[in-house]
């Protein structure tokens, strides 16, 4: 209970504002620990898309009647709220996609195929998920490019002198994982981008993982494009955002065309709408942009960096507590974590530790977490993840520890 | 933790720590490679079939505890049975693993243990994988020695 009166928030309280938390599973009180791979939603996030079809829905940026008008408004309003969130210089920066995947895709495709050339390089690390890795594969076999991975030690950290090395005038696009989400590892995010921008190259941040964790400011980071998952903080699925400098945006091709992110349309060409319509063809995920904005406001009321330090505090006893068990095994140990641990059980696989857990009422994650190079740079086939969020209480970690000393003792 | 004492049974435990026919066949007359890809289970089978009888059969997995158990039960049941019969205990696991055990009478009771896996539906494929890539290498009928 050391952990609760630390910080400016009452963790009881919190968890009311989550109807999902006081759920039973296979008959047990459910114990969320995979928030890395999805959030659960507060009230005020399921209360504004319910708001949304009660009250004022319709389509968005076309009826002149004041329904369209009202709903436009709050779908505007949460990119205002991105905008603020991230401290980007303009809301015409703010672009909604479906996810991470879809912004990082869209920058590959909408900046990558027109703005690289052969032989240019594009650097990301051995610790990203897929999807900041297969997109720059597959352009880089279109356009013959050199993809580049900054590697990592045992403990999960990047190697930077290795990265300082491959640095050269041919590097265009330097793209890295903030927060890796199957070990945890903090990236030195500021530090690489300031040296990618000694070469000129454009820096791409991926997230998705510490959107939720910590606050981010894509000017101070010298960030010139920023993909995140509208789920991973609190909000909706299919709802994510792309950030991008507007310069860049401005000159960068439409990724998908169609209705709603046009000027003119004749038989003989198009012209397009100006950032951020140029990228949002067709009809937008319009709840899912205002289940965003309720999310991004409910981590404001709570507080980013408080949100921060009660995380930490739970992975600092998680951690201790998982060390006193000598079958367990972390995996990514290093200096700088969020509240992540992924974890080998001594000759027992993930999945049945993963069966085991969810008897017992824990929810984790369970594989390759999306990230095949990490597992073979660790020479294992996947591990367990347990992930925590500010709902999470002293008392889920001791669910969780006892579910793994249960395990040990089937096993045995 | 009766429940989970219905999945985890020693008779699991027990082949996933000493799984029985583990290893490789140099020359099978018949084998397969099978892959879950959603967790990464991979097993490797090897069969040697004389006028229409499993002579050998071995295997070498990554895996979890059901997956591995499965394929060295697997292997178990099938040496020495003819491919008619073997197919006949591969229908009868097929029925158990998605409707469970009926009351009539099972032919082998080391099928017994697979009778809960139904209520695992994420984990149906893991105890699956050995007896599909077994169907896959005798229904091949490929030469793998040469």
């Amino acid at each position: 209970m050391r952990i609760e009166s630390d910080c400016n928030f009452d963790v009881n309280l919190v968890r009311q504002d989550f109807p999902i938390l006081s759920k039973q599973m296979n008959g047990k009180p459910l114990v969320y620990l995979d928030s890395a791979a999805s959030t659960q939603k507060p009230k005020s996030v399921i209360n504004a898309i319910t708001d949304l079809y009660s009250n004022y829905y319709a389509n968005i940026h076309r009826g002149v009647y004041l329904l369209s008008q009202l709903s436009t408004d709050k779908y505007e309003e949460a990119r205002l709220a991105v905008k603020k969130y991230i401290n980007a210089q303009s809301e015409k920066e703010i672009i909604f996609t479906r996810g991470a995947t879809e912004s990082l895709n869209l920058i590959a495709y909408s900046y990558g195929r027109y703005f690289l050339n052969e032989g240019d390089e594009i650097i990301v690390t051995e610790m990203e998920h897929h999807a900041n890795i297969v997109p720059w594969q597959q352009l880089a076999k279109e356009k013959k490019l050199v993809l580049r991975y900054i590697p990592m030690n045992d403990n999960g950290e990047l190697l930077l002198d290795e990265y300082e090395k491959m640095l050269s005038n041919k590097t265009k696009i330097v793209s890295v994982v903030h927060i890796s989400n199957s070990l945890g590892t903090i990236n030195p995010v500021k530090y690489i981008f300031d040296k990618a921008k000694e070469f000129g190259a454009v820096t791409v941040l991926d997230a998705s993982q510490s959107i939720q964790h910590t606050q981010i400011d894509v000017q101070r980071l010298n960030c010139d494009f920023l993909a995140f998952s509208g789920h991973k903080i609190y909000g909706p699925t299919g709802i994510g955002v792309l950030y991008g400098k507007l310069d860049l945006l401005k000159k960068m091709e439409p990724y998908q065309t169609g209705g709603d992110m046009i000027l003119s349309v004749t038989f003989e060409r198009t012209l397009f709408a100006e950032v951020p319509g140029k990228f949002e063809a067709g009809t937008q995920n319009i709840e899912g942009a205002i289940g965003l904005g309720a999310a991004i406001n409910y981590v404001n009321n709570l507080g980013i960096e408080n949100i921060a330090k009660y995380e930490h505090s739970l992975l600092d006893y998680a951690t201790s507590r998982v060390l006193e068990i000598p079958q367990v095994k972390i995996i990514g140990t290093a200096q700088e974590k969020a509240s992540v641990i992924s974890f080998i059980i001594e000759d027992v696989h993930p999945h049945d530790v993963g069966t085991i857990f969810d008897k017992l009422g824990v929810a984790v994650r369970t594989g390759q977490h999306c990230t095949e190079p990490v597992m073979r740079h660790f020479n294992i086939p996947a591990t367990t993840r347990a992930s925590f969020a500010f709902y999470n209480t002293i008392d889920d970690i001791n669910v969780f520890i006892n579910s793994i000393k249960e395990v040990i003792s089937i096993f045995d | 933790m009766s429940e989970l004492n219905e999945l985890y049974q020693e008779i699991i435990l027990d082949h996933n720590k000493n799984p029985r026919n583990w290893g490789i066949i140099e020359t099978p007359s018949n084998a397969s490679e099978g892959f879950n890809p959603l967790c990464g289970d991979h097993i490797n089978l090897y069969v040697q079939i004389e006028n229409d009888r499993i002579i050998d059969i071995k295997f070498q997995a990554t895996g979890c505890a059901i997956s591995k158990s499965s394929a060295s039960i697997m292997t178990t049941l099938m040496k020495g049975k003819t491919l008619d019969e073997a197919k006949e205990i591969y229908n009868e696991f097929h029925e158990i693993i998605t409707h469970g055990c009926a009351d009539s009478e099972l032919s082998n009771e080391n099928l017994e243990i697979f009778c809960g896996v139904k209520d695992y539906p994420s984990r149906v494929k893991c105890a699956s994988l050995a007896w599909h890539t077994f169907l896959d290498a005798i229904d091949k009928n490929n030469n793998k020695g040469n």
